[in-house]
C-alpha cells in the first residue's frame, strides 16, 4: 500500500503509524498473531453502491474479517437546521422534505406538531387523521425502499425492481394527493395544505386490494430464499442494552426486543384511536430487523385500512394567521418515522422565524452502532448490516 | 499449404464464434435480466435494441486505455489476456456436429477443464496488479472460489466419462444416441442426475454468476477484480466471462444432453450445430435465470458449501456409480 490520506486532518500522526490509519484503528493484528497479517483499511464510500447515499465508512480488515469500522459523516450536509432559522414557519416544511427524502411527511409532521405545541394551536380532527393516513402511506413506501435495497445489498437484484413497482403505486397516490411524489410540502402548522381529493380513497382501496399479495410475493421471493436467510441470520447482532445505550429507536431497537413505539406509547395525530400491533424481535440480528420491518409493513396496511375507512368530517386546517408569530419559548415534538424517533426541537424568540431548530435524526443514532455491529463479521456481513439499519443520509447529514 | 489454410480457417471460425457469441450473450443477458426484473432492457439502439452491444463494443474499443499510476504495469496489461486465452482455447475440443470440431482430441474433456483452471491465475493477477483494495479482495475471492469449485466440477464429469468409456467429446456424444427401452432418449442426464446437479451448481460458480459472484459482488466490492479496468481490457475480461458461460453450457450439453443429437430421430448433418447451439443456449438461459433471481452467498458459506457438501456428494457418487456400472449395468449400457 502506498501512502494514503489522513481523513482526519485534525489528528496528529503518531510515531510509526501509517498516515492512512484513522483515529481509533489499530495496526497490531489480533487473533492470528503468528501469521502477522497486515490489516487493511478499506474506504467504503463516499461513492459506493451500498452505502445508501454518500456515507463513508472506514473499515479495518484482516483478510475479509472486519476488525473495526468507523462512519465518517457530513458529505450530504446542507445546513437544513441553520437554513430553517431564516424561513418562516410555513416555509420550513420545504426544507424538511429534503432531510429525510424517503419519508418527508414524517419530518413535516414533527415540525408541525412542535410548532402547534409552541403556539397552542388546536388541530382539527380531520387534519390529524389525514396526516396519519398520509404518514402511513409514506411509511409503507419508505419500508419498501428499505426492503428492496436490503435485498440488493445481499445481491438480490430482482426483488428490488418488483418492490419499486409497488412503491410507484403509492407514489402515484401521494402525488395526486399532495402534488409531489417525494417533496410533499403537505403538512403545515395548523393542519394540512389541502383536503384529500375526491375519489382518492377509492384509489387507495384499489391499491390495498393488491398490496397484501404483492407484499407476500416480495417476502417470499426475498425472505423465503434460503441463501438470503443464511446471510442475515445471526449477523449484525445488537443486544437490547447496546441498542439503548446508543440511543437507537424504531425498527432497529424493536428488533433487539425493546418494546418502544411512539405511535402507541406517546400517541400523536390519530394513532390513539387506531388498532395495531408492534412487532418485536428477539436477538437483534439482521433477520430480526428484517422480520420486524416486514411485520411493520403488514401493520401499516392494517392501519391504512382503518384510516381510509374512517376519515372524519371537518376542516383540514385550523385558522393560522398568514403572518404567524408563535410566542417565545421552546417545544419538542417527536413522531415515529420509518427509521425511529424523529424529533424536532424549536426555540422561538417570538419572531417570524424559528430562533433555533434542531432535528433529532433517528438514522444518525442508528448509524452510530456500526462500530459495534460490524466488527467481527465479514465484508459481506458489513454491507448487509449497514443495509439493515435503514439509513437515509439526507436525514443523517441534514 | 493446404494444411496452413485449414488451420487458419479453423482458427478464424473459432474467433468468429467466440466474438459473435459474446455479442449475442451480452444482448441476451440484458434482455433476459430485464424481463426477469420487470424492465424492458435495451430498446433504443436499432430494432429491439439489437445494436446496443455493437455500440458498446465500439465504445470499449475507442476508449482511452487507462492504467492507474500505481498499478503494476506489466501484470496489469497482461492479466485480461491471461483470463481470455484459456477460455478461447477451451473452444478447441467442442463438438458441434458429427464431424464438426476445431480438432478432435481423445482427452478433450480433460483439456477443457485443464485450460479453464488457468483462469483464476489471470483473475488473481488482475486483482493484485490493479493495486486497489477492492480489486485485491475480489481477486483473492475469485481464486479461492474457482480452485474450490473445480473439484466438484471435475468429479461430476466423471460419471458420463465412465458411461461412455472415453474422454473424447465426440465419443461421449455418440454414446448418447438411441434410446433406452425404446422411448427414453439415451441422454446421460437421467442416470447421472446427481452428477448433473453438482455440475450445474459448480458451473455457475466457476463462471462467477450470481449466487456465486463474490469476486465481482457489485454491492460489496463494486466490480471486484475488474474495478480498475476500462476500455477493451475490461472488454476482454467480460468477453472471457461470457465465453466461459458458453463453454460450461456446451460441455454440459455434450456430457448430459446428447450434444448435437435430437431425441428419438436421426439428426441430419446440417442441423447438428443448430441443435447443439440451441441446447447450449437453453443451458445459458437457465444460468441467467438463476442469476436474475437469487441473492449472493457469503464467501465462507460458499466455500463451506463446496467443501462440505458438493465434494463429498460428488465423490460418493463417483464411487457409487462406478460400482453400479461395474456390477449391474455394464452390458446394458454399452
Amino acid at each position: 500500500m502506498s501512502d494514503g490520506h489522513s481523513w482526519h486532518s485534525d489528528v496528529a500522526l503518531e510515531e510509526g503509524r501509517p498516515a492512512y490509519l484513522p483515529r481509533g484503528l489499530k495496526r497490531v493484528p489480533r487473533g492470528v498473531d503468528e501469521l502477522a497479517t497486515e490489516h487493511l483499511v478499506l474506504n467504503m464510500g463516499p461513492q459506493h453502491p451500498s452505502t445508501h447515499g454518500v456515507l463513508h465508512v472506514l473499515i479495518e480488515l484482516d483478510g475479509e474479517e472486519v476488525i473495526s469500522a468507523e462512519a465518517s459523516l457530513g458529505y450530504l450536509h446542507r445546513g437544513i437546521e441553520k437554513l430553517a432559522e431564516s424561513r418562516r414557519y410555513h416555509q420550513v416544511a420545504t426544507l424538511l422534505d429534503r432531510a429525510d427524502y424517503v419519508s418527508g411527511l414524517h419530518t413535516e409532521t414533527a415540525f408541525a406538531l412542535a410548532t402547534e405545541k409552541l403556539a397552542g394551536i388546536e388541530v382539527p380532527w380531520r387534519a390529524s387523521w389525514l396526516r396519519s393516513l398520509a404518514m402511513e402511506l409514506n411509511r409503507y413506501a419508505s419500508h419498501l425502499v428499505w426492503l428492496g435495497t436490503f435485498g440488493m445489498d445481499a445481491g438480490a437484484m430482482a426483488p428490488f425492481l418488483y418492490i419499486m413497482r409497488d412503491r410507484e403505486m403509492i407514489l402515484d397516490i401521494l402525488e395526486e394527493w399532495c402534488g409531489s411524489r417525494m417533496m410533499f410540502n403537505y403538512v403545515r402548522p395548523g393542519g394540512v395544505f389541502a383536503d384529500i381529493p375526491a375519489g382518492l380513497d377509492a384509489k387507495i382501496r384499489a391499491w390495498l386490494r393488491v398490496a397484501d399479495s404483492y407484499l407476500d410475493d416480495n417476502d417470499a421471493l426475498l425472505g423465503g430464499n434460503e441463501i438470503f436467510q443464511a446471510r442475515i441470520r445471526g449477523t449484525g447482532l445488537i443486544d437490547a442494552a447496546t441498542a439503548l445505550a446508543f440511543g437507537m429507536t424504531g425498527g432497529c431497537l424493536r428488533a433487539s426486543g425493546v418494546d418502544y413505539d411512539l405511535r402507541r406509547d406517546v400517541p400523536y395525530c390519530a394513532y390513539g384511536e387506531l388498532d395495531f400491533e408492534v412487532p418485536l424481535g428477539v436477538n437483534g440480528d439482521n433477520l430480526d430487523r428484517y422480520t420486524v420491518r416486514v411485520g411493520e409493513m403488514r401493520q401499516c396496511l392494517r392501519l391504512i385500512r382503518q384510516l381510509v375507512d374512517g376519515v372524519p368530517e371537518g376542516d383540514f386546517t385550523a385558522k393560522v394567521p398568514k403572518v404567524f408569530r408563535p410566542p417565545a419559548g421552546e417545544s419538542y415534538a417527536a413522531v415515529e418515522s420509518p427509521r425511529g424517533e424523529l424529533g424536532i426541537h424549536i426555540v422561538s424568540d417570538g419572531g417570524l422565524t424559528p430562533y433555533r431548530m434542531r432535528l433529532r435524526s433517528p438514522a444518525y443514532f442508528n448509524l452510530a452502532i456500526v462500530d459495534e455491529a460490524l466488527a467481527g463479521g465479514l465484508v459481506a456481513d458489513a454491507i448487509v448490516t449497514l443495509g439493515s439499519l435503514d439509513i437515509v443520509l439526507g436525514e443523517i447529514d441534514r | 499449404m493446404n494444411i496452413a489454410i485449414e488451420i487458419l480457417v479453423r482458427f478464424l471460425a473459432m474467433v468468429a464464434l467466440l466474438l459473435v457469441n459474446g455479442v449475442v450473450l451480452i444482448y441476451m443477458l440484458r434482455k433476459v435480466l430485464g424481463h426477469l426484473h420487470l424492465r424492458i432492457g435495451p430498446n433504443r439502439v436499432g430494432p429491439f435494441g439489437l445494436l446496443q452491444t455493437t455500440n458498446d463494443v465500439i465504445k470499449l474499443l475507442t476508449k482511452e486505455d487507462l492504467r492507474p499510476a500505481a498499478a503494476d504495469a506489466w501484470l496489469f496489461n497482461i492479466a485480461p489476456f491471461l483470463v481470455f486465452v484459456p477460455s478461447f482455447m477451451a473452444y478447441i475440443p467442442l463438438v458441434f456436429g458429427p464431424e464438426l470440431a476445431v480438432t478432435r482430441l481423445d482427452t478433450g474433456i480433460l483439456v477443457i477443464f485443464a485450460v479453464l483452471s488457468l483462469v483464476p491465475i489471470g483473475i488473481m493477477m488482475a486483482g493484485w496488479a490493479s493495486n486497489s483494495k477492492w480489486s485485491l479482495i475480489g481477486g483473492m475471492r475469485a481464486a479461492g472460489q474457482q480452485i474450490a469449485y473445480e473439484i466438484p466440477l471435475l468429479l461430476s464429469v466423471l460419471g458420463p466419462v465412465m458411461m461412455a468409456g472415453s474422454m473424447d467429446p465426440s465419443a461421449i456424444v455418440a454414446a448418447q444416441s438411441g434410446t433406452w427401452f425404446g422411448f427414453i432418449p439415451r441422454w446421460f442426464v437421467l442416470p447421472q442426475i446427481i452428477g448433473f446437479v453438482v455440475y450445474a451448481i459448480s458451473a455457475q460458480a466457476e463462471t462467477q454468476q450470481t449466487p456465486f459472484d463474490m469476486s465481482e459482488a457489485e454491492s460489496e466490492l463494486i466490480t471486484g477484480f475488474a474495478n480498475e479496468y476500462g476500455g477493451m481490457r475490461f472488454g476482454f475480461l467480460y468477453l472471457a466471462e461470457f465465453s466461459n458461460m458458453f463453454i460450461v453450457a456446451a460441455v454440459g450439453t455434450m456430457l448430459f444432453f446428447g450434444g448435437w443429437q435430437l431425441p428419438w430421430i436421426e439428426t441430419p448433418g446440417w442441423a447438428a450445430p443448430f441443435v447443439f447451439i440451441l441446447k447450449t443456449y437453453i443451458g445459458i438461459f437457465t444460468m441467467m435465470w438463476a442469476r436474475g433471481s437469487l441473492p449472493r452467498f457469503r464467501v465462507d458459506q460458499m466455500l463451506a458449501f463446496c467443501w462440505k457438501r458438493l465434494i463429498p456428494i460428488s465423490l460418493t457418487w463417483v464411487v457409487v456409480w462406478a460400482c453400479i456400472q461395474r456390477l449391474a449395468f455394464e452390458a446394458a449400457i454399452r
